[in-house]
């Protein structure tokens, strides 16, 4: 036998996926609320890339001049504007909080599924409370 | 050692440890770890300029501490960015080519939007915008 024939290699085994047979078939795994924020980390992340990309977008309208940085405040002053912002505050503080948390992970604590349940939990309350509270501070300061 | 476990045939590849693994490690821990009192920081900034208008924005950039603080924001935000969307892209793309041109796009898109804005920025705090 020589190995410069081209064909297929035997199926190797794969690792268990969260679908048994693609898109549309069962969940293999029960939805489990370390799993949810598994997955919405890397959403989040995703998110915040284009936020970032936003980020450079404003500096670089400041320094086309007003005209330039009234469109830029216009368009994100706006209903769909606000949204998006809204979204990114969400992604915001869910992305830092559980960045936190893979800091903390990454020295080796709070690994056991008891703690990952209950930091998943604090993850998603602080969440919640730091996005409405900027919003808050956003009303009252006159920021919307 | 190690290499005594190798097969003649991984031997002969010459693939395996590139010894950058470490390295590459913790440098993203570091981002992330400068990111937390950056990006809180930001979150204080962005709310005062969206009250704000375009002479106050100037203003706020022409603060020297401002300004340093948001090129570094900027810098290792992309950079973090770039990192974070390489580990997606490697588990979920798995045609070389393929998996090889998202992450040079997304390098090149990292490198291209952080250099405009730290510019950007440099321009309005050095300059005082485009007066």
């Amino acid at each position: 036998m020589t190995e410069t024939t081209k064909a297929p290699l035997r199926e190797r085994p794969k690792s268990p996926h969260l679908m048994t047979g693609g898109f549309g078939s069962p969940l293999l795994w029960r939805w489990h609320i370390t799993m949810a924020t598994s997955i919405l980390h890397r959403v989040t992340g995703v998110g915040l890339y284009v936020g970032g990309l936003i980020a450079a977008w404003w500096a670089i309208s400041l320094a086309q001049g007003p005209e330039h940085y009234a469109l830029f405040k216009a368009l994100m002053g706006s209903l769909p504007g606000k949204v998006v912002m809204f979204g990114l505050t969400f992604a915001f503080f869910y992305h830092l909080a559980n960045g936190v948390r893979h800091l903390v992970w990454d020295t080796g604590h709070g690994l056991d599924v008891k703690t990952a349940n209950a930091s998943s939990v604090m993850i998603f309350a602080f969440t919640a409370a730091a996005t409405l509270a900027v919003w808050y501070i956003a009303a009252i300061t006159g920021a919307l | 050692m190690t290499a005594g476990y190798r097969t003649p045939l991984s031997r002969a590849r010459g693939l395996g440890s590139a010894k950058h693994g470490v390295g590459h490690w913790i440098s993203e821990r570091v981002a992330a770890i400068a990111l937390v009192p950056l990006t809180l920081w930001a979150v204080f900034g962005v709310l005062r300029l969206a009250a704000g208008d375009y002479d106050f924005a100037v203003a706020w950039i022409h603060d020297p501490l401002n300004a340093v603080l948001i090129v570094l924001t900027i810098a290792i935000s992309f950079w973090h960015m770039h990192a974070g969307m390489r580990v997606v892209i490697e588990d979920y793309i798995h045609k070389p080519l393929s998996k090889s041109g998202l992450i040079l796009v997304s390098l090149f898109v990292c490198g291209l939007a952080g250099a405009l804005a730290i510019f950007s920025i440099l321009k309005v705090a050095l300059g005082g915008g485009a007066y």
